[in-house]
């Protein structure tokens, strides 16, 4: 931590509005991606000499494919609503991290060069002019948005900032200024399968040594399969699952419940990856062909069901746009929809009782539950609207005796985002990252006062990544952020699982 | 007919005709526009009919606004349902006979008058107050509260202070109507208060009051969350598939 600079926020007891300081994040401005890297995704390496007039066509041009922008860019009356609901205005005080003033950025911009208002009286409607400053305030601040949507919840309008920064992401992206951390990780996507760059070999290595580990600790032939043909279900995870903590936990999880439930399954190494970054970079063609592998894998692999792991935006991609991008999926067995979260499939396990569970194996924790911003907003779970938020709680509860929600405001529609979602995981962001985890932070240290919480349980790779690194920050232990199916696989007793009785023999 | 009456006869024909015709061709780009992906704020109803329900919610009782704000809800949802009363009220001037409903109404709508100027101060207040609010506004922001407050005053002022000829007013606005002018009292009020509506009618396609249609088509709260179900395909996208 000594290597970064800058101060991290203390923590409230309850919620305080901070008063607005001017630019505290004005120097925050993430790497830009290299021209190959740019034009490994269809789009100009970089800014050209006449970038104001591409800009400006590009606009013009999403303005006439998205009604979202056209509607939210004319609705916003200013009520002021959004202006406190930001984690990163609260983090960091910045005013142009108030989603409203983030929309302005390029609020201002079309109606200066679209509306009659802006062409005619620039002044009055504050309107400006497009220039490098501009330019550079777009670059800073739409990379300052981790598209979570809690500002449009509180919106009259239902005014979606998530929906302006894509926009404004595509039209930098578009005009030769893109962000290394997404644009790099959407061709290692494209090159070899998934977003950590893991050919292959390094996957089935991994799958193996988990095998192992089973018949080691229990004794039973878990399986984690790759490629296999003729499976019914294809899983589709993040590859954080593959390697990284507690990310993995979640995974050998997902294995024990197959196994248990008795099905075949498998994993794919052209599909190996469940996150689809191009949602963060706005780009319905890049997001079409990400998701593309998982149709293509689910037509190789010839399965019946999809089912993805746990992942936040990528369930949102999954849930509400694979149908659009890739679909018809009329070649999968229509009695499942499609496709499930592992959650979903889970949850049905725990109600038909095909699951051994003792929740005492979780006793030496104390949970709660980070709903995730974009399963939260975005999608949803099960066959009623709020399973997204019933479903992973039911589960959470059925493996686990001693559970705690963190405050209502916090949580469920209204839940913060862990500070580093939307395409801002990234190290050279980690000011940003730290100081929108606040309102979280501030949540989680009340429940872990008043109620003795040890560990706080996620459903996305991104929250788990994010969380391990900010909670040191604010004295707490990177340990205490858990997989949901990290707690399923503890309290799951294998069939023929070997017992510690056993062991002593 | 007098100057007078031709320059206002004239200026309400024109405000008519930019309001509708701005409007027409605003809410015809907000429909043709596609709408590409599901994209409704969830939890989100997953029937046509609980879409139809979140929208009225939305429009009756401002319900997004009031988990947003109390302080704004309050002055604005006194504005809003203030306004309407008013805008009732006024149907007398414009309908010959005056229908029951708004004879009925008619002792309530000059409170109305005062609850919606109130309701805009307290909204402008709002804007000088809180610094976040102070920080969103631009100078059009203000303009406008000063207009409505205006044209509240403005009507206020003729109903408690300088009373004006209600018949012939509404004289000259059924005969703008019916193409039988007929001449407009020369009050200074009156004339202000006309003014400003005319004012308003003609910069409402231009400024933020296009909210008003454009909460219907926002798409975080129109769509029916369903993506699972039924595959939503916009024009453009489907010539990606070929
Ligand atoms: S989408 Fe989330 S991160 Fe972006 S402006 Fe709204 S509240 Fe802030
Ligand atoms: S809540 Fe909506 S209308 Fe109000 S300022 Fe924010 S974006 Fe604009």
């Amino acid at each position: 931590m000594a290597k970064y600079n800058f101060k991290i926020p203390a923590l409230n007891e309850y919620p305080v509005v901070p008063e607005l300081e001017e630019d505290t994040m004005a120097h925050m401005e993430t790497f830009r991606a290299k021209p190959e890297f740019q034009e490994a995704l269809g789009f100009k390496g970089e800014l050209g000499e006449n970038w104001k007039e591409d800009c400006i066509e590009v606009i013009g041009e999403l303005l006439g494919k998205y009604r979202s922008l056209q509607v939210y860019l004319d609705s916003c009356v200013k009520c002021g609503a959004c202006t406190d609901k930001c984690h990163y205005y609260l983090g960091t005080k910045d005013p142009k991290n108030m989603p409203v003033a983030r929309q302005d950025l390029m609020r201002k911009v079309y109606r200066r060069y679209f509306t009659f208002a802006g062409k005619y009286f620039p002044k009055l409607v504050g309107a400006t002019d497009l220039t490098t400053e501009i330019l550079d305030d777009w670059y800073n601040y739409y990379h300052q948005c981790s598209q979570c949507r809690r500002c449009s919840v509180f919106c009259p309008y239902g005014i979606d900032t998530a929906e302006i920064s894509m926009a404004a992401r595509e039209i930098m992206d578009r005009i030769g200024l893109g962000d290394k951390y997404s644009n790099e990780i959407i061709s290692k996507v494209f090159k070899i399968g998934n977003n950590l760059g893991l050919p292959e070999p390094a996957l089935a290595d991994t799958l193996e040594g988990l095998e192992e580990d089973m018949q080691d600790d229990f004794g039973v032939d878990v399986k984690y399969p790759l490629d296999k043909k003729g499976a019914d279900i294809l899983l589709v995870t993040p590859s954080a699952d593959f390697f990284a903590e507690p990310h993995v936990d979640g995974l050998i999880g997902y294995g024990k419940v197959f196994h248990e439930a008795g099905v075949s399954w498998t994993l794919s190494s052209k599909a190996s990856e469940a996150a689809n970054f191009g949602m963060f970079i706005g780009s319905y063609e890049n997001m079409r062909k990400i998701s593309l592998r998982i149709r293509e894998a689910a037509i190789e692999l010839g399965v019946k069901r999809i089912i993805f792991g746990e992942c936040g935006h990528a369930w949102r991609v999954a849930y509400s746009f694979l149908n659009t991008l890739a679909g018809p999926f009329d070649f999968l067995d229509p009695d499942y929809p499609v496709p499930q979260h592992i959650l979903e499939f889970t949850w049905d396990e725990i109600q038909k009782g095909t699951l051994n569970i003792d929740p005492s194996e979780n006793d030496h924790m104390t949970l709660t539950y980070h709903d995730s911003c974009n399963v939260a907003r975005a999608t949803r779970m099960g066959d009623k609207p709020g399973g997204q938020f019933e479903i992973p709680r039911n589960v959470i509860k059925a493996v686990c005796n001693n559970f705690y929600d963190m405050a209502p405001e916090t949580i469920r529609g209204t839940t913060f985002c862990c500070g580093g979602g939307g395409g801002l995981l990234t190290d050279d962001l980690m000011e940003v990252r730290v100081k929108g985890a606040l309102p979280r932070m501030e949540a989680l240290k009340n429940v872990i006062e008043e109620h003795g919480v040890t560990n706080m349980a996620a459903i996305c790779a991104i929250c788990k990544s994010q969380f391990t690194k900010v909670l040191p920050f604010y004295g707490m232990d990177m340990d205490m952020i858990v997989s949901v199916h990290q707690l399923v696989s503890n309290a799951i007793i294998l069939t023929g699982q070997k017992t510690d009785d056993d062991d002593d023999d | 007919m007098s100057f007078l009456t031709m320059i206002f006869a004239g200026l309400f024909y024109a405000a008519t005709a930019i309001m509708i015709a701005g409007l027409v061709s605003k809410i015809t780009q907000f429909a043709k526009t596609p709408a590409p992906l599901k994209i409704p704020t969830t939890p989100a109803p997953t029937t046509q009919t609980g879409v139809v329900l979140r929208m009225f919610r939305e429009v009756a009782f401002f319900e997004s606004l009031f988990k947003g704000t109390k302080w704004t809800w309050i002055f604005s949802y006194v504005f809003h349902m203030a306004l309407f009363l008013v805008l009732f009220r006024h149907l007398r001037y414009f309908i010959n006979p005056v229908p029951m409903p708004v004879e009925l109404l008619q002792p309530f709508g000059m409170y109305g008058g005062f609850a919606m100027v109130a309701g805009l101060f307290g909204l402008w207040g709002r804007r000088f107050l809180v610094d976040r609010v102070k920080y969103i506004s631009a100078a059009s922001d203000h303009l406008m509260l000063m207009l409505l407050i205006g044209i509240g005053i403005s009507g206020l002022s003729m109903t408690f202070a300088v009373h004006t000829d209600v018949v012939a007013v509404k004289a000259f606005f059924i005969g703008l109507m019916t193409f039988s002018f007929s001449e407009l009292p020369a009050d200074f009020n009156l004339l202000i208060h006309l003014f400003l509506v005319a004012l308003l009618m003609i910069i409402f396609p231009f400024s933020k009051l296009l909210h008003i249609p454009g909460v219907f088509f926002s798409p975080s709260r129109n769509q029916i969350d369903n993506p699972r179900e039924k595959r939503h395909l916009s024009d453009w996208a489907r010539k990606l598939e070929d």
